[in-house]
């Protein structure tokens, strides 16, 4: 195994633990104003032994906040996501297997959603509903479906014209059975490396669209939205942002190279996205 | 190649009517009523009507698409909530720099990528290639608007260097265009290194090592030119990504473009400007790859002018 992938393993590790184990692990409450957590002057105070990574605009733990800040992010890396890679995959999988009008209407549908930058399509739609932490991983659901839509749809139709599905057609297999048992298995690899690249994505994502102030809205901590809240203090108090952003970051290299990992031993010979 | 581009021309030409009908469903869907946005909060009821008739939002839904497309025709995307004036000029206004950091930032990504994608394909299996690959990554994962906030901080408040927003002089340019090239370098690296690696491994340049062409002739006069062509498709995306995609870096560094004016857009609730801008950033998209398929078969006649599906 690669260094990468074990430094990648140990990134998501302590993500899923700070994310469940947030209330036990963080100091204090995210939402907690400290009287000696801002300066005489009310500015933001460095970090310190009380407050590990200082204080925050209104003085409240920024460690707390971005312990609390990792659910945020599991959340949306696994529901949004997850979300994501479902839709792509029925749409896919069923435009691939049926084929025909059905199969060439959702594909049309997949190309013509590919068009928008998935962000200004997420700005648009959260600026369509307002933003609560469902609604911002719904929005980022049905902005990156695509990409997975396309690329299962192309294996299943080269699964669904391969000899030993139609040689188990023959002996008398329903269509249900043949997806499940022959078709499915064949793309669960596919899948699980789109699965892993896109966790980076749509936690990008997310941070993108509340550093916007259209994703998860206060007090409830994200990274992206603590660093919206306190950009003002950003020249005096730079571990405001830095922070947040370093685990921004962290997470996303990680789950990047965990898919460019897993993609490699699924498929040596692949090439890296065109996107 | 004549029945190539009409073909490739119709093509854009469908999805562009497919993105407007999603546009005018979107805008449809808005919870915000267009006639009492424009009336204001003090308008009575007789008013709001008064201004939705003139609007033709009292009109069947298919009607109001016909008028739709054909305002689209002349250019009319309707006005703006915020600025009270066309929403096609405040986009006009704003081309020129976005297309400004348009050019630098795709230049700055190319140079960078392809530097490291070479040095990561010719080094293959080094520390240098992991090395090359690992920044790579890092310059894929990094939030913008943190690297953005980060070159500020180094290079204007720290260093003073450099202005810390601003337009109009060639030092406002250079750390907008350095952020989104440094991140964006990362898809051409990785698209350079693994491309350069499969030419490297072709029959020709065996033939070329063999008869004594030195390793960088090899390179620049053999391999790269038939590595190049996936990375013509991605400036093509770019071009439509950045139409609009910039969003986060415009507004970081104040940059007078339509990623700032998204930005602000949204703050306000523009609902006219945000739909103009999803429609220029869908339309540069589809303009972009049709570019990037123009181009590929003019610098490598192999590209396969009628794909077989």
């Amino acid at each position: 195994m690669r260094w990468t992938s074990v430094l990648s393993f140990l990134v998501v590790g302590a993500l899923i633990m700070f994310a469940a184990g947030a209330s036990w692990i963080a100091p204090f409450s995210p939402e907690e104003t400290f009287f000696d957590g801002l300066t005489l002057e009310g500015a933001p105070t460095p970090p310190s032994a009380k407050y590990w990574f200082g204080t925050d605009l209104l003085g409240r733990d920024l460690f707390s906040r971005v312990i609390w800040g990792a659910q945020t992010s599991l959340v949306i890396g696994v529901v949004a996501n997850g979300a994501a890679v479902l839709i792509g995959s029925v749409v896919g999988i069923t435009a691939g297997y049926l084929r025909g009008w059905v199969g060439d209407l959702l594909m049309r549908f997949t190309d013509l959603m590919m068009c928008f930058p998935a962000l200004i399509l997420a700005i648009v739609l959260a600026a369509i509903f307002s933003p609560s932490l469902w609604i911002v991983a719904l929005v980022i659901a049905l902005v990156n479906w695509v990409q997975i839509a396309r690329i299962v749809f192309t294996q299943t139709v080269s699964l669904a014209e391969s000899g030993f599905i139609e040689a188990t057609r023959c002996i008398g297999a329903t269509d249900t059975y043949l997806l499940l048992k022959h078709i499915l298995p064949h793309l669960v690899p596919t899948i699980l490396v789109y699965g892993t690249l896109g966790v980076s994505t749509t936690v990008l994502m997310e941070a993108t669209l509340s550093y916007l102030g259209i994703g998860v809205q206060p007090p409830i901590p994200s990274w992206g939205n603590i660093i919206f809240e306190n950009q003002s203090y950003f020249t005096t108090a730079p571990w405001l942002v830095f922070i947040p952003g370093s685990c921004i970051l962290l997470v996303a290299v990680a789950f990047n190279l965990l898919g460019d990992a897993l993609q490699e031993k699924i498929d040596p010979n692949s090439k890296p996205r065109p996107d | 190649m004549f029945f190539y581009l009409l073909n490739r021309v119709m093509q854009a030409a469908a999805l562009l009517v497919g993105v407007s009908l999603i546009t005018f469903l979107l805008l449809y869907v808005m919870p915000a009523d267009p006639a009492r946005q424009i009336a204001g909060r003090s308008a009575t009821p007789e008013t709001v009507a008064t201004i939705r008739q003139q609007l033709g939002l009292d009109q069947p839904l298919y009607v109001q698409y016909t008028r739709y497309l054909a305002g689209l025709a002349t250019f009319d995307l309707g006005r703006s909530y915020a600025q009270k004036t066309q929403v096609t000029s405040i986009l006009a206004s704003r081309l020129p720099a976005t297309l400004l950091l348009m050019l630098a930032a795709i230049s700055a990504e190319i140079v960078i990528g392809l530097c490291i994608g070479l040095v990561g394909a010719v080094w293959r299996g080094t520390s240098i290639d992991n090395g090359a690959m690992v920044a790579s990554f890092i310059g894929v994962s990094t939030p913008q608007f943190v690297a953005a906030m980060a070159m500020l901080y180094t290079f204007s408040v720290t260093l003073d260097w450099l202005p810390v927003g601003g337009y109009g002089e060639l030092q406002h340019l250079v750390l907008p265009a350095l952020t989104l090239g440094l991140l964006g370098a990362g898809w051409y690296a990785r698209m350079m290194r693994s491309m350069m690696i499969e030419v490297l491994s072709q029959d020709y340049i065996r033939t070329a090592r063999a008869k004594g062409a030195s390793g960088t002739r090899i390179i620049f006069v053999h391999a790269l030119r038939n590595a190049v062509i996936p990375i013509i498709a991605m400036i093509g995306i770019d071009i439509g990504y950045f139409m609009s995609g910039a969003v986060v870096v415009e507004s970081v560094f104040g940059w007078p473009g339509i990623g700032q004016l998204t930005w602000q857009s949204i703050q306000q609730v523009d609902i006219p400007a945000i739909m103009g801008i999803t429609l220029l950033a869908a339309t540069a998209v589809i303009i972009g790859n049709l570019i990037a398929d123009i181009v590929a078969p003019l610098i490598d006649p192999r590209v396969k002018l009628y794909p077989t599906r």
